[in-house]
């Protein structure tokens, strides 16, 4: 070879063109192919963001109408012939009273001109099972009511509150709805007096399950989740970092802590049905923990988390650099001395991401809970964590598999607070970590 | 003159005349694959002494049968090729070989009478009283103050704040960083420059108030300033300390330390002082190396 320009020594010495001249006739392609390469990445996010848009736009379109239900104005005249016969003001006399009949009574005042008994069973239907309930309320927190005529608002039944949404076609046969036309009549009546209105759904928020949709809340099922998650975390994290700790720091390596190994990894995969069977067959049966209850929820759940909190701890133990448990060793501190003091404070911020990744995980699980009863139907608000309680996913479970046309609306608007709950876990998974990252 | 001055001559004596004897012995003991020590392995006096180390990684024989003693206030080099267990010897000294597994160690290894091998002995207090200095900087990612306190807080060296402060402060200072931090000892220990990293680890290893100081490579990550300054350091701190010293610079060794061990493949192949196994090696193996031969 005696040309000046370097040139490219092909085997065949065919090809004597310089490395430069080759390297650029393949530019374009090279390119091509990395702006491919690109687009593919670019396209792989856009279809996620498609279908998180998806869910949240069907979500929130479905749920924002059951923050609002609707309210009705009506003249109750508080008959103390009815609530106070014999004018003892005994609050067990006046907490048994017959509120039905007044809502009742205070309809029929409204409308004289229905009598017939079918008319009137659906005149009464206009207003929720539950109104009577708030006006005793009225009257033991303030028993001069009695024998007064108040203007009240009362709420609504469920197929009504649809009515006013908007979400009844009023084209239909009158057969295929469930809102009949003389009850369509009436509440356009009342509307155009202004007793129709709709309100803030307080309800939702305030008050347990029930088989009436516009009665039913979802404070049950949050006490429930909240019980239920907090045992989670308090038995979960201290187990699962210091299994975590030990395997990692202390344990020797041999053929036991192999077989641990292997096993905590395969635990992680089982199917969270499983754990539900074993928590019902050992801490329902043989242990006897009441079933429903948070506690055995939250036994499951640690179950199922556990393996989780331990590999993302062992992962973040596994980057703390040895060198700084050399050094720590190094002045004379113990092995406790050096996990506590140099270890743990640098892996914290992977454990409790891996913790809160846990709970996440165990917030939104469903089927283990249904093993172990927390499915049951359940109106009262959990006040221990003995109490039969059932928890958010359940609680959306049982409304989706609800007739009612007023639970679809319910669902999605549970299923927006527990997105939104898992979104505040995750901020607090982030502002945990940056806090204690801070700390270099 | 005082009589540490007299035993030195003593000793000093000792050395030139086995310097001598192994001169006369000339032809056989350059001999390279001769693998008994060469020179004088005891010391009058020694702050550590050690009989026959062994140190076994699983089936790999490390470090073998090395007899030495390490004086007071002297600083000893070990050079040699790398892989040659230079490190592997180091750390037999404060026991950081108990953290490898499959790591044995075999042989004793005696201070103030005490074989630090010995079943019973808690490795707390031998490695507060031997500290080390590791080849990368290591501070905790903690503030100055914190890297510098630490040790003092866990052996509960400091009765009060005063005390700790009084440490901190001594510290910092004998490790010639006091200058330069004294404005900032609540900032990260981390944000220093490499070698102020390397004389915080130093002055948190004095910090415990050891009486041996195990230095490995301490400059091999340093730029040639920060390494100077850091010999300088070692020099002073010889007044108050054992210093032992692995490196892989020649010139470093013949700077800072008093004597000198030259390893080969796990054996100690030859002791001496330091001028002269660098003017005048008595084995073949060890002339090859400080002429540049190999490593
Ligand atoms: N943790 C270990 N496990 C197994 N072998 C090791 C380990 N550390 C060092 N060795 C081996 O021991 C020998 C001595 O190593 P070392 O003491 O680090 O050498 P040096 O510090 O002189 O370069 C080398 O052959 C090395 O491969
Ligand atoms: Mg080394």
């Amino acid at each position: 070879m005696n040309s000046q320009k370097p040139t490219r020594d092909g085997a065949d010495g065919m090809d004597s063109r310089r490395t430069i001249e080759i390297v650029r006739a393949g530019l374009r392609r090279r390119q091509a192919a990395e702006k491919r390469f690109r687009l593919y990445g670019l396209l792989a996010i856009l279809l996620g963001l498609v279908f998180l848009s998806v869910l949240f736009v069907s979500i929130v379109g479905n749920g924002y109408s059951a923050f609002a239900q609707t309210y009705v104005r009506l003249p109750v005249y508080f008959d103390a012939a009815v609530i106070d016969p014999e004018g003892t003001r005994d609050p067990e006399t006046l907490g048994s009273a017959d509120y039905a009949g007044l809502v009742k009574a205070s309809l029929r005042e409204m409308f004289p001109a229905v009598t017939e008994r079918g008319e009137r069973r659906a005149l009464y239907g206009i207003i929720s099972n539950g109104a009577g309930f708030e006006l005793r309320d009225r009257v033991l927190g303030d028993p001069a009511l009695i024998g007064t005529r108040q203007d009240v608002w009362l709420v609504a039944d469920d197929e009504i509150d649809m009515l006013v949404k908007g979400r009844v076609d009023r084209t239909l046969p009158e057969l295929d709805r469930r809102v009949k036309d003389d009850q369509i009549g009436w509440v356009d009546r009342l509307d155009a007096e202004g007793r129709v209105e709709k309100r803030f759904n307080t309800n939702f928020f305030l008050a347990g399950d029930s088989r009436d949709p516009e009665l039913a809340g979802i404070r049950g099922a949050l006490v429930g989740s909240l019980y239920t998650l907090l045992l989670t975390l308090a038995l979960s994290f201290p187990i699962g970092v210091a299994a975590a700790v030990y395997l990692e720091e202390f344990a020797p390596r041999n053929r036991i802590t192999d077989l641990i190994e292997v096993n905590i990894n395969n635990l992680a995969a089982v199917p969270s049905i499983v754990f539900g069977l074993l928590g019902l067959a050992v801490f329902i049966n043989f242990f006897g923990i009441p079933r429903s209850s948070p506690l055995v929820g939250a036994l499951v759940l640690t179950l199922l988390v556990l393996p989780t909190i331990i590999i993302a701890s062992r992962a973040a133990l596994k980057s703390v650099p040895p060198s700084i448990r050399e050094a720590a060793l190094g002045v004379g501190a113990s092995p406790m001395q050096t996990v506590i003091y140099h270890v743990l404070p640098l892996a914290m911020p992977g454990m409790l991401t891996g913790t809160i990744i846990g709970m996440a995980h165990a917030l939104g699980e469903t089927a283990p809970l249904l093993m172990i009863g927390m499915v049951a139907f359940i109106v009262s608000i959990p006040a221990g964590v003995f109490d039969p309680a059932t928890v958010l996913p359940v609680q959306i479970f049982l409304w989706a598999d609800s007739p009612e046309r007023a639970f679809v609306e319910k669902t999605s608007a549970a299923i927006a607070v527990l997105l939104a709950f898992l979104i505040l876990m995750n901020a607090v998974a982030v502002i945990l970590r940056k806090r204690f990252e801070r700390r270099w | 003159m005082s009589s540490v001055d007299m035993i030195e001559k003593a000793v000093q004596s000792e050395r030139t005349s086995f310097r001598q004897a192994a001169k006369d012995m000339d032809s056989l003991t350059r001999r390279p694959e001769q693998r008994e020590t060469v020179g004088e392995v005891r010391v009058e006096d020694p702050r550590v002494r050690c009989n026959d180390v062994n140190v076994y990684y699983g089936e790999k024989h490390a470090v073998m049968g090395v007899n030495l003693d390490i004086g007071r206030n002297e600083v000893i080099a070990m050079i040699g090729p790398s892989g040659c267990g230079k490190s592997t010897f180091l750390r037999c000294l404060n026991r950081m070989n108990d953290t490898i597994v499959g790591c044995r160690v075999t042989g004793q290894i005696f201070m103030d009478d005490q074989d630090i091998n010995a079943s019973g002995i808690d490795v707390v207090p031998l490695r507060a009283m031997v500290g080390m200095v590791f080849q990368k900087p290591n501070p905790f990612p903690k503030s100055i103050w914190e890297n510098v306190a630490f040790g003092p807080r866990i052996h509960g060296l400091a009765h009060n704040k005063a005390e700790l402060e009084e440490m901190v402060v001594t510290s910092l200072q004998r490790a010639g960083l006091w200058e330069e931090v004294k404005d900032r000892l609540e900032q990260p220990g981390t944000g220093l420059s490499g070698g102020q990293q390397q004389r915080l680890c130093i002055a948190r290893t004095i910090a415990v108030g050891p009486e041996v100081i195990l230095m490995d490579e301490p400059c091999s990550a340093l730029d040639p300033i920060a390494t100077a300054v850091i010999e300088d350091l070692i020099d002073e701190l010889r007044g108050h300390y054992s210093i032992v010293i692995v490196t892989h610079s020649m010139q470093q060794a013949a700077r800072v330390s008093q004597r000198t061990a030259y390893f080969h493949l796990g054996n100690l192949i030859e002791v001496g002082e330091t001028t002269q196994i660098f003017t005048n090696p008595v084995h073949k193996l060890t002339e090859d190396y400080i002429t540049g031969r190999f490593g």
